[in-house]
């Protein structure tokens, strides 16, 4: 019978299965930070457990790390985020499990340390302790976000209890125009099905927009998942996955990688497998997106208007438009070009990886940030991304036009260190959220691609990169 | 984790759509080790006129008066009445970790994030989903002058009050599990033989999984 990828990687995974679909699936590899692990480990030792195979978990902080010039754990000031870091130093010595740690050039998100180090590979389940995780399955991994419970279940037994979700397909057919990126499709998308859309799904993303990615585009689009509402996003493996993988640290070598390429090559979805849903999506239409509340599914186009929740016939959803554009300051009819922006953020797990900061770069090459701007921020996803991309020199572009360059972490994605929103103040991020207080209490988010906050820094206000 | 099996109270009808884990419990104070002492900032920004941060003396703060939780009518709520797509968001367990230590027990909404929804179960945390009518039901009943009181009960399925019967679904392994305050972790390990045969297995077909 033909299968979906999503078959054939759960499959592959199932340890037992109980007769009402109550499996144990083995998990290959988890990835660990400071936030969600410290309650785990504490669980492990006060049961007086061992981790099951310690080699199969990674971690690295990344969620607290401050992003300005800085060296070991001793040089965080903020003292509880200190000892939430070095919390996870210790326990990852005391249990043997391998960590990049503050000053180790490859720290890092962990959702850009995992495929940047071929930690993450095709056929494998990935989990972390972040809703994030959704990322890895851009290379036909079953990767998806666990509480921490269930990370202490992982590091205990190698095993998650799970039920099989429901399969849907988002086609997103033809190609895009130019200057349209895969955070517009991801948006698009989002937009489209809504943050509730993929509840209780998997989604596997295919057509020619989504083949065209590369890599790290394909990681954007798989990193909203989660946004979408799904368990996970996976998208099969093609040439463009095993050559992205070769060489990497962790991947296989010499006589195992041919054997694992030959894996590899099976995973992707059989001609005429069947989905519980499927959803299709003319890639010609999407333009670039802008957000203008504060769920992503409240997003339009950058050349239409700020909604107006009387148009809206659900009372539920035009109470909460109400409520979100008293939030985000913003007057129904307003053209979201007109919104003027205070600070810029280029980062996040969503959109810090080379490729992003090339595109924001060539935008932002011979330009200035606008003068209404208070801060532009380029935070790069890991260690090694800050390394390539200052031997590209897209360090010096970004400096010269004013924006700041700073050391990876997760930064003003949600602030958990020192950057941040003021109440009040509206950014323009690369990053996945726009909740509430996400990116500091009373700031207003507004997500966008790399491109276009490259432009909105440039420009003052939201523009139509397209344009520049 | 301790075991659910009835649940009486006032419900708290919280009348938002899509509310998030930042909003449920803001990210300052997922900087804890801890498992516990969450529950005065469960919903900081929305309870409180102020800032909060970890370390700060709860009880002195301005509340907000027109926060559902601060109004006297569901002081001492066990149960949340909630709209689509509650605990959408992060991962954090810090969600279901703060709300136990408020004080509730149950939630009800017409659907919930999926890790949200897990992590509940693992922390005697009880979700209800229930149809769109019945939640809108409930709703007008605990928003009217007398605050609405439920009993549920997870072993018979129901929810009941004054003139109120709705039954609702849970996949019974979840239910077992609650009702017996079982340890995932220990039931896992019954099947240690299984893990180590599947290893031996996958450990042939794809060694570089294991190098
Ligand atoms: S960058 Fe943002 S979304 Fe990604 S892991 Fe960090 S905090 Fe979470």
């Amino acid at each position: 019978m033909a299968k979906t990828l999503y078959d054939k990687l759960w499959e592959s995974h199932v340890v037992r299965e109980d007769d009402d679909g109550t499996a144990l699936l083995y998990i290959d590899r988890q990835l660990v930070h400071e936030v969600t692990s410290p309650q785990a480990f504490e669980g492990l030792r006060l049961a007086g457990r061992e981790p099951w195979r310690v080699k199969a978990n990674l971690a690295t902080p990344d969620h607290n790390v401050p992003t300005t010039a800085r060296g070991g754990v001793e040089s965080i000031s903020d003292p509880v985020s200190r000892l939430q870091v070095e919390t996870l130093d210790r326990n990852c010595r005391d249990f043997g499990i391998p960590e990049f740690t503050m000053d180790d050039i490859r720290q890092g998100i962990v959702h850009v340390v995992g495929p940047e180090q071929g930690a993450t590979l095709p056929g494998m389940t990935v989990v972390c302790g972040d809703s994030h995780t959704s990322t890895h399955g851009a290379f036909g991994a079953l990767a998806f976000g666990i509480g921490t419970s269930e990370v202490e279940h992982v590091l205990a037994t190698q095993c998650l209890i799970q039920k099989k979700s429901k399969s849907m397909l988002i086609r997103v057919d033809g190609k895009v125009g130019p200057g349209v990126t895969a955070k517009d499709i991801v948006l698009a998308i989002i937009g489209e099905i809504g943050t509730a859309g993929g509840t209780g799904h998997v989604i596997e993303f295919g057509g020619e927009a989504i083949r065209d990615l590369s890599m790290e585009g394909r990681m954007t689009v798989c990193n909203m998942t989660i946004e979408a509402g799904a368990r996970a996003g996976i998208i099969g493996v093609d040439d463009k996955t095993i050559d992205y993988v070769r060489g990497r640290p962790f991947a296989p070598r010499a006589e195992q990688w041919n054997q694992a390429v030959a894996a590899w090559r099976t995973l992707h979805s059989d001609e005429g497998a069947m989905f519980d849903r499927v959803v299709t999506i003319d890639a010609a239409t999407i333009a670039p997106q802008v957000t203008w509340g504060t769920s992503p599914e409240m997003v339009a186009p950058i050349d239409a208007q700020v909604p107006d929740p009387a148009a809206e016939n659900d009372p539920v959803r035009a109470e909460s438009m109400v409520r979100a554009l008293i939030y985000m300051g913003l007057t129904p009819g307003t053209p979201l070009s007109e919104i003027v922006v205070d600070k810029v953020f280029i980062g996040s797990c969503t959109n810090s990886r080379i490729e992003d900061l090339r595109a924001a770069a060539a935008i932002v090459r011979g330009r200035q940030v606008a003068a209404n701007v208070k801060q532009a921020l380029v935070v790069p996803g890991s260690g090694l991304v800050k390394i390539q991309a200052e031997k590209e020199g897209l360090d010096a572009i970004f400096h010269e036009a004013g924006f700041e360059w700073r050391e990876p972490g997760c930064s003003m994605c949600l602030a958990m260190n020192a950057d941040r929103l003021e109440a009040g103040e509206r950014c323009a991020s690369t990053s996945n959220r726009n909740f509430e207080g996400r990116q500091g209490q009373g700031g207003r988010t507004h997500l966008v691609s790399p491109v276009m906050a490259a432009a909105a820094a440039v420009s003052g206000h939201f523009t139509d990169a397209r344009t520049l | 984790m301790e075991a659910l099996k009835t649940v009486s109270g006032v419900v708290a009808p919280l009348d938002r759509a899509n509310v998030d884990t930042d909003a449920i419990i803001p990210k300052q104070f997922l900087k804890s080790i801890k498992r516990s002492g969450f529950g005065p900032n469960l919903f900081d920004e929305w309870r409180y006129l102020d800032h909060g941060e970890p370390g700060m003396d709860n009880s002195k703060r301005p509340l907000n008066p027109d926060f559902v939780l601060n109004d006297p009518r569901y002081r001492d709520a066990r149960i949340l009445l909630a709209r689509d797509n509650f605990g959408c968001g992060s991962s954090r367990e810090h969600a279901p970790w703060a709300l136990r230590d408020y004080g509730f027990r149950v939630i009800i909404a017409p659907s919930f994030a999926d890790i949200f929804f897990n992590n509940s179960f693992k922390n005697g945390l009880l979700p209800i989903v229930l149809e769109e009518e019945k939640v809108d039901d409930l709703f007008s009943r605990a928003l009217g002058a007398e605050a609405l009181i439920l009993n549920v009960d997870l072993a018979a399925q129901t929810i009941s009050g004054e003139s109120v019967e709705m039954r609702f679904e849970i996949d019974p392994f979840r239910k077992h599990c609650l009702l017996e305050g079982l340890d995932d972790i220990g039931l896992t390990l019954q099947h240690v033989a299984d893990i180590r045969t599947y290893e031996a297995r996958r450990r042939r077909e794809a060694p570089w999984l294991f190098e």
